[in-house]
């Protein structure tokens, strides 16, 4: 298992496009990792800090990470291109104290056929105290047939003393029907920062849950969320903070739309705490008309003027 | 190089533009001034295709442009700074230097045109150009826009509009080099004695009509300083 080459055997054209456009192919070779093929592990790196162990009791990985490892990458995709396969995939991290990883994450799902496919990742990360990861998790859908691509994704992220967890998150395109819920609970001096982009089209469906509680003073958490809703989609943003310490929480759903596409935001903070600072920012509205104008003082036309827009609010 | 016949512009029974009949000449530094509400910003704003007039005709390097687009203009060879520059959340400064010069270019010479506007380059070229930027930052990245075109009739409404003094000082040297950094014809609406005298012609609007073109001057004797004597009058007579 501990080769540094992917299989190609294992690997055809389509799951190396499809593992292409959630993470750099090359990249992936560099630390640990672990690839997930249609509900099964089918390739896997371990290294001297980072281990990968397969759950015996539900499918899926625990992670461990040792204690003050320096730098390492993670990679764990996850790949379906079987038409009608329901995965779900249970992966526990455990970042030892002071350790430093960078993990990628993300589904891509190639369904050319016309059953339903669906991915529900349900990841768990338990840092000790002055950890810090960086996760990125990226999803994407592709092929022809009319069976949807479905992703629900669930975070949730446990934060000792002093560690700190940065997500990014990603979801350009092809997927039809997505909920994503990330959890955090913080202690002392830990912070939690998520930003998530979404974009969607045709008749695609989003649902967007933070839900942290800052329990230790001096905690702090940032949740953006940057959205584009195109043709009759629809979105759905709830954020819920609580701040039950002397804590700050800044939460922003930032949404353009057009066409026929609904955005709803439905920011909840609460205050358990009179030191805690909680805000909450949301704009929804189209693409202002000043910068398209700006756009084509500058040469360009309408409509390139509205790409050139939306990839520099989803980037 | 430019010419505006019979321009007439309405909105809610108002005539913003009453006739207007303008020609500027090829390498010209024009300036225009005049009080609120007289018509400037909507006469720019027509030159660039973002107002259309209700009648009249824009002629530009011999072609008609009445009716053309505001892109299409913009491939002509004309260009606009906004009196209110444009924020985008998630476009950077070089983005928007990249997108405004036609063609690729380093970020090196992105940093040389931030300069040339008066920005501590390095500091900037990454940046959004999103609402952390000040008023006076944000004037000079959408100057560096406009100089990097090199286009053949360069518009600039207001620039000293909504930043304060000390910064608008600093930005009005800017505008004493424009000469050198800005090719072919500058149309500069501007209230600045000192932009006024540099300006090879300076336009007089006055209630949707041109008032009067000359030098400087000419138009600063028969505008200020009627008024500064006026006041005068009025404090001794206080005594």
């Amino acid at each position: 298992m501990a080769d540094t080459k992917l299989n190609d055997e294992l690997l055809n054209n389509v799951d190396e496009g499809v593992l292409g456009e959630i993470t750099k192919l090359d990249k992936i070779k560099e630390g640990a990792y672990n690839i997930r093929k249609n509900g099964q592990g089918i390739e896997r790196k371990v290294t001297e800090n980072v281990n990968i162990v397969t759950k015996t009791d539900k499918p899926g990985i625990n992670i461990y990470v040792k204690e003050n490892t320096k730098f390492e990458l993670v990679h764990i995709p996850v790949i379906i291109t079987e038409s009608g396969l329901k995965d779900v995939v249970y992966n526990d991290f455990y970042i030892g104290k002071n350790a430093n990883v960078f993990i990628v994450a993300g589904c891509g799902i190639h369904n050319d056929h016309h059953k339903d496919s669906q991915h529900d990742g349900i990841h768990r990360f338990f840092l000790e105290e002055g950890a810090k990861v960086k996760y990125v998790e990226k999803h994407y859908g592709e092929g022809e047939g009319r069976g949807k691509r479905i992703l629900n994704p669930v975070t949730e992220v446990y934060l000792k003393k002093g560690s700190s967890l940065e997500m990014d998150s990603v979801q350009i395109k092809g997927v039809d029907s997505t909920i994503r819920e990330t959890k955090g609970v913080l202690e002392e001096g830990a912070n939690f920062v998520v930003t998530e982009k979404i974009m969607t089209h045709g008749e695609q469906f989003a649902k967007t849950i933070f839900d942290v509680e800052l329990n230790g003073d001096d905690s702090s958490t940032h949740l953006t969320s940057r959205s584009v809703a195109a043709d009759n989609s629809k979105q759905y943003f709830i954020s819920k903070v609580y701040g039950n310490a002397k804590c700050f929480s800044h939460s922003e759903c930032d949404a353009i739309i057009q066409d026929n596409a609904v955005v709803t935001a439905t920011p909840e903070v609460t205050a358990n705490n009179v030191d805690a600072n909680l805000i909450h920012e949301a704009a929804i509205g189209k693409i202002a008309g000043e910068q398209i104008t700006k756009l084509m003082t500058l040469g360009l036309s309408e409509e390139e003027a509205e790409q050139e827009i939306i990839n520099g609010f989803l980037r | 190089m430019l010419e505006l016949k019979d321009v007439c512009f309405t909105r809610d029974n108002k005539k913003i533009l009453n006739n207007i009949n303008l020609k500027i000449g090829t390498d010209k530094f024009v300036a225009i001034t005049g009080p609120n509400g007289s018509g400037k910003s909507t006469l720019v704003k027509m030159i660039m295709g973002i107002e259309k007039p209700d009648s009249g005709e824009i002629i530009f390097d011999g072609k008609d442009i009445t009716n053309l687009e505001i892109n299409e203009r913009a491939k002509l060879g004309i260009s606009f700074a906004f009196q209110q520059p444009v924020k985008f959340k998630g476009i950077t400064v070089y983005d928007l230097l990249k997108i405004a010069s036609k063609r690729y270019i380093t970020k090196k010479e992105a940093c040389d045109v931030l300069s040339q506007v008066g920005l501590c380059a390095k500091e900037y070229v990454d940046r959004e150009v999103n609402g952390s930027l000040s008023g006076g930052e944000l004037k000079r990245i959408e100057i560096a826009t406009v100089v990097l075109r090199n286009s053949k009739l360069t518009i600039f409404d207001e620039p000293e509009a909504g930043i304060d003094l000390w910064s608008f000082n600093n930005l009005i040297e800017v505008f004493e080099n424009m000469r050198e950094l800005v090719k072919g014809t500058t149309l500069i609406i501007s209230h600045q004695e000192r932009i006024l005298n540099i300006a090879d012609e300076v336009i007089l609007m006055k209630r949707g009509k041109i008032e009067e073109i000359g030098s400087s001057k000419e138009i600063l004797e028969k505008t200020i300083k009627p008024t500064v004597k006026c006041c005068k009058v009025k404090k001794e007579g206080g005594k």
